[in-house]
């Protein structure tokens, strides 16, 4: 497989549109920046003429020096290829405003809403413009560089009071209140009224509505699902109008884990970065640091060596399985096949575990990617455990639990024909990953967009085309053989030789840029932007978290089933809050 | 059309063989399936089959080389006794610290007030530290080191002070020997040029 010639980002959108685009001149920087006046009319373009049907990402950039806000989009096609990168430049006067490209890609309506939460970009024509990850009332918008967090201690890391006058003191001291909290100059609680956060939420979904059909009078009911519900995987809430046990519309609510991951990054130096990235998806943090170390790599201008790239991948693949059959399982568990096939489970991912344990030191926090290839080479022994896991057990145990739950009638029944998703909406609404997959769009960037040595492997891209939850849950099992191939492969080819291309230190330097990073992350697009201006800290760090973005589709596959669908559908979504959340 | 009922009779057959497993596991390695450190490790390999539990605490998997738990300050014995502590308050550490849980205070002379290469206070709050292991990595004179102790829960808030975070060298050696061997080496040769040149 060769990349695919990049002949529509030679399209020159600057003569196409003259006045109007123009190309991104900045040293480091590439892509294309569009008026905002014009934003929709070129979105349009570039989706219908150019056919970049996938957004995948949206965040916002605070240049505070040159008092810009910036949006930057990059899309894609699902057909394969690069990315077309196009931004927006807005002064930085509040309010700051531009127009909303939800109703281009609906894939923008909660990125959207994060940038207006965090950033306080109003988009106009938003369907839904609240905040999100925030709690209503939050005063002002934390990811803008003038912003400071309520422990502040320094623009950036390493902190002054560290070294060499360390003289140890607790963070919450230092704050008034003793307690991670800020208030506004002259806030007076006696003063307070409170108002009904929920107030705004609930006037999004359709209103209660009486119905009175045959002398008997029916009601809608609202109910809200989580944030303390054992079938939302975490601090995940739902709110959910029904009509007796359908469900006619919903609302995912979250940030309820919500640490401000974004702006700890960019307090963080490049290298402080990596272990927070485990932080986000916990299940997959050999392939969280992944995307990440790319970014920087690309900055920094530096390749790989050959076998770092091989236990990449090797780690990626092996993340995956042990992801999917987790999911595997606990799907079950929110289907009431409880504990069974999510023990079983278990039994391999442990054993997964124990050779992460032996390379990166950590079962779950792994840290173990550098910039320039890994930490450490694989120990021997692990190696060897490794190749008896990949040619002898792990075929035989996803065989198992395919025969375990594929045919089983009560389980195929659950899942038939339930919480169908089409392929248009599937690419309308961003999914990637097992959701875009099974729904018949055979789009896997290790094919569409490789990166590191994955052109190099012998394996199908996996395909389910009926966009129902039984399918997503047949993918999940096809993505595992395929990953054993991968694995098999990956492990005859590997070469000998060492697993650092550069000498490692804490401080590297990254020049001006910016730099997208993605891969194929067992949940979907995991991407990592990153910009730099030659400081040691990333001027923006923002994550395209799959799990988040994911969930632009769940009101549409959840509308007219039952609300114990609900529970399902959520849980093949696949969802984990430490990166939903961020 | 299928029977009804054949695809759950598949994964019944799937429970079935897990079930009567752990009873034949049992029995094949009749007694010394559990508590014995082969047992342990059977049941930890890919052959493993059976009943997975660990019986914590009176059972622990051992844990390999690399792994790593907060970080310990490594002190060199002498045959008098004396403890040297290998820091020299360079603070490589405390910058590298992604949540900059690392407090270092530089020692002085107390005659002259001039900074020596020794840390007069050194302090780790342990709650604070996520366990990433840079220091340890980045500090140049494998002064610092993970632990392999995991078992630390308190009542209290874990703030450790130098004296608290001294281990031996000998300690650091068991822990982690191919670390030490290799570290070793590269400090003899280190000072072999060093003698060299001179
Ligand atoms: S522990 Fe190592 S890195 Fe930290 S101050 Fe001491 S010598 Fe420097
Ligand atoms: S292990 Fe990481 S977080 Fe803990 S003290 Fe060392 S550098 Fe800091």
């Amino acid at each position: 497989m060769t990349t695919p010639a990049p002949i529509t980002t030679q399209f020159d959108l600057a003569e196409k549109f003259p006045g109007t685009v123009s190309a991104d001149a900045r040293p480091g920087y590439a892509g294309w920046i569009v008026a905002p006046e014009k934003l929709t009319e070129v979105a349009i373009f570039i989706r219908d003429e150019l056919g970049y049907d996938l957004l995948s990402s949206v965040t916002g950039v605070d240049y505070l020096a040159e008092g810009l806000m910036e949006i930057v989009y990059h899309v894609y096609k699902t057909s394969g290829g690069p990315a077309l990168v196009f931004k927006a430049q807005l002064p930085r006067l509040d309010p700051v405003k531009v127009a909303s490209l939800t109703p281009v890609w609906l894939g923008a309506e909660l990125q959207e809403r994060e940038i207006w939460d965090l950033y306080g970009i109003h988009f106009e024509n938003h369907p839904d413009l609240r905040r999100i990850l925030m709690w209503e009332g939050f005063d002002g918008h934390p990811m803008r560089k003038d912003w400071k967090e309520a422990f502040y201690d320094d623009e950036v890391k390493p902190f002054k009071s560290r070294w060499p006058e360390g003289k140890h003191a607790f963070a919450e001291d230092r704050s008034p209140f003793g307690d991670n909290v800020s208030f506004e100059a002259g806030f007076d609680p006696e003063k307070w009224t409170a108002t009904d956060p929920e107030e705004a939420l609930y006037a999004t979904l359709k209103k209660y509505k009486t119905v009175v059909k045959d002398g008997i009078a029916t009601d809608h009911i609202l109910v809200n699902m989580g944030p303390q519900h054992p079938s939302t995987h975490g601090v995940f809430r739902a709110v959910v109008m029904l009509d007796g046990e359908n469900v006619v519309s919903l609302k995912p609510v979250m940030g309820y884990l919500h640490r401000n991951h974004e702006k700890i990054g960019e307090r963080n130096t490049f290298l402080q970065n990596m272990p927070y990235t485990d932080r986000l998806d916990y299940f997959n943090s050999m392939s969280n640091n992944w995307p990440y170390a790319m970014a920087v790599e690309k900055m920094m201008g530096i390749q790989v060596t050959e076998r770092a790239e091989y236990i990449r991948v090797i780690m990626a693949e092996l993340s995956r399985i042990q992801n999917h059959m987790i999911l595997i399982g606990m799907l079950m568990n929110d289907l009431g096949a409880y504990f069974t096939p999510a023990l079983y489970a278990f039994e391999e991912r442990e054993l997964i575990l124990d050779i992460f344990e032996a390379a990166s030191g950590s079962r779950m926090m792994c840290n173990y990617h550098r910039f320039g290839g890994v930490v450490r080479d694989v120990p021997a022994e692990a190696l060897q455990k490794l190749k008896d896991l990949v040619f002898e057990r792990l075929p035989g145990k996803i065989d198992e639990f395919d025969r375990l739950l594929s045919e089983n009638e009560i389980f195929v029944s659950r899942l038939k024909g339930i919480g169908y998703l089409s392929p248009e909406d599937a690419i309308r609404t961003s999914m990637t990953g097992p959701m875009l997959r099974a729904s018949g769009i055979p789009y896997d960037i290790r094919r569409a967009d490789p990166y590191s040595v994955y052109d190099r492997f012998d394996f199908n891209v996996a395909v389910r085309y009926n966009g129902d939850l039984y399918d997503r849950y047949l993918i999940r099992i096809d993505e595992m053989r395929e990953s054993i191939k991968i694995l098999e492969q990956a492990l005859r080819q590997m070469p000998e030789g060492p697993v650092m291309s550069v000498k490692p230190t804490y401080q590297v330097k990254v020049p001006a840029g910016e730099a997208y990073g993605r891969i194929e992350s067992p949940k979907g697009e995991l991407g990592f932007y990153v910009v730099s201006n030659g400081k040691p800290n990333p001027y923006r760090y923002h994550v395209r978290a799959p799990s988040f973005i994911n969930l632009t589709s769940l009101e549409m596959t959840c509308v007219n089933e039952k609300i114990a669908d609900f529970v399902a559908i959520l849980g093949a979504v696949d969802i984990v809050l430490g990166e939903l959340d961020r | 059309m299928d029977t009804y009922g054949k695809g759950i009779f598949k994964g019944l057959m799937v429970t079935a063989k897990h079930f009567f497993d752990s009873y034949l596991d049992d029995i094949k390695w009749w007694g010394k399936r559990y508590y014995t450190p082969e047992g342990l490790a059977h049941r930890s390999s890919k052959d493993a089959k059976g009943i997975f539990t660990v019986q914590y605490p009176e059972e622990k998997v051992p844990v390999p080389e690399e792994f790593r738990y907060i970080p310990f300050l490594v002190y060199d014995e002498s045959e008098t006794g004396e403890k040297t502590i290998r820091c020299t308050s360079c603070g490589i550490c405390a910058k590298a610290c992604p949540p900059q849980c690392i407090w270092i205070v530089r020692g002085s002379d107390p005659n002259t007030g001039r900074p020596v290469p020794q840390p007069a206070e050194f302090t780790i709050d342990a709650d604070i530290c996520m366990n990433c292991g840079f220091c340890a990595e980045y500090c140049p004179f494998d002064a610092i080191k993970m632990d392999h102790d995991y078992e630390i829960a308190s009542y209290g808030r874990n703030l450790l002070n130098k004296e608290a975070l001294m281990k031996p060298a000998k300690y650091y050696a068991e822990i982690r020997p191919l670390n030490n061997a290799r570290e070793e080496a590269a400090r003899a040769e280190k000072a072999a040029t060093k003698a060299a040149k001179a």
